[in-house]
């Protein structure tokens, strides 16, 4: 029971990115309408981000901008300061992700011009015709 | 077929669960991301680059070749949406999914607007040129700047937006910022440094190494700035108009 517990509370960060992440993939492939399926690509982008970041935590540190102690020397202990990693990795990883989703949402709207619709079945009905 | 869908997922979301009893705890600071390359990081990243902010440090320095080519990949998204959008021959003609605003009817909005768009661009400067001692740089301050150009087209009209900053202009900076990035890393290559190696640009300014780090940094935080802000708005102006850049949101 002990084990189980811990199991939960010790990881929780990863039972809240894993949610966001089945959310984000089940709607893209259950939604019909191409829009919902951009927004689930985004919620399963998002729940990425958040567990890259989740790693970067550690206990008892402080943001990792070097703090100076009262006579100005630096304090250079990497137990002071979060990971910076995780963090550099994912504000890159944020502006490309609204890149692309510019990217997708141009080719929305070319879909939407050429077909007159952004339903899967109905473009799908439209090609056949 | 959606039920079908959902079990699997589930099924997915349980393995995964399982294989999480592997992963380190929550905030462990013995975990094997936080002891093998980030010590390193938070110990020698000051005392090579005089720059408090290690996040900073990592970005612009240890891994420039990584956001130098972040920042050419959104200016290739940015000239993706344009050649997408422009000039296509409509199958049934063009379907107006808004109706675009008329200028200057509303007042407290736009007088809402001309109070915070200045305050809004120079905290963006701010941003971009204090990266160094806070959180920020040059893409959190870029994407604020880009925010006050699309605060400008929403509380106006596009066209209004498009006359203050033209589309020209937009391009000119989304080349320009990539442009002076590598610019950095071929005038450290020309001074006989690896690309990017900021300690080349030591003796054109006269600093010392560890300075001149610091100096590269903020210079290539101003391209990746100049990049991420022009290609904020040329997304919008493209996406607001499906590339017509007549009349938009």
């Amino acid at each position: 029971m002990d084990e189980l517990f811990h199991y939960i509370i010790a990881k929780y960060n990863y039972w809240a990115s894993l949610v966001l992440l089945f959310i984000g993939l089940y709607g893209m492939i259950a939604k019909n309408n191409l829009m919902k399926k951009i927004i689930g690509m985004v919620i399963f982008q998002t729940a990425i981000l958040l567990f890259f970041v989740s790693i970067g935590a550690k206990r008892g540190a402080s943001v990792p901008i070097i703090k100076f102690t009262a006579d100005k020397q630096p304090l250079l202990e990497a137990t002071a300061y979060a990971n910076p990693l995780p963090h550099v990795l994912i504000l890159t990883a944020i502006v490309v992700g609204v890149a692309t989703l510019g990217v997708a949402l141009a080719i929305l709207q070319k879909i939407q011009r050429v077909h007159g619709t952004i339903e899967e079945d109905e473009i799908l009905e439209d090609q056949r015709s | 077929m959606k039920q079908l869908t959902f079990i699997i997922l589930i099924v997915c979301a349980l393995l995964m669960l399982k294989a999480a009893a592997d992963l380190p705890d929550w905030a462990d600071p013995a975990s094997p991301a936080s002891t093998h390359l980030s010590p390193d990081f938070l110990e020698q990243g000051y005392v090579e680059t005089a720059t408090p902010n290690i996040v900073t440090v990592v970005l612009a320095d240890y891994r420039s070749y990584d956001t130098m080519f972040e920042a050419v990949v959104v200016f290739a998204a940015a000239l993706i949406v344009m050649v997408i959008l422009r000039h296509t021959p409509r199958k049934r003609g063009k379907t107006i999914l808004y109706r675009p605003k008329r200028e200057g009817r509303d007042t407290i909005l736009q007088g809402a607007a001309q109070l915070i768009i200045p305050v809004m661009q120079i905290f963006a400067l701010y941003v971009v040129g204090h990266g160094h001692y806070s959180p920020g740089g040059g893409f959190q301050g870029g994407v604020i700047f880009g925010a006050s150009f699309i605060l400008i087209a929403l509380c106006f009209n596009l066209r209004f937006a498009i006359q203050r900053f033209r589309e020209q202009g937009v391009l000119v900076c989304v080349a320009g910022g990539v442009l002076l990035y590598a610019a950095i890393g071929a005038i450290c290559q020309v001074m006989g440094y690896n690309f990017l190696g900021y300690t080349g640009l030591a003796s054109i300014l006269g600093a010392s190494d560890v300075m001149a780090r610091s100096y590269g940094i903020l210079a290539v935080e101003v391209g990746v700035g100049i990049t991420v802000m022009s290609v904020m708005v040329s997304l919008y102006y493209d996406l607001a108009s499906s590339g017509d850049l007549d009349e938009g949101l």
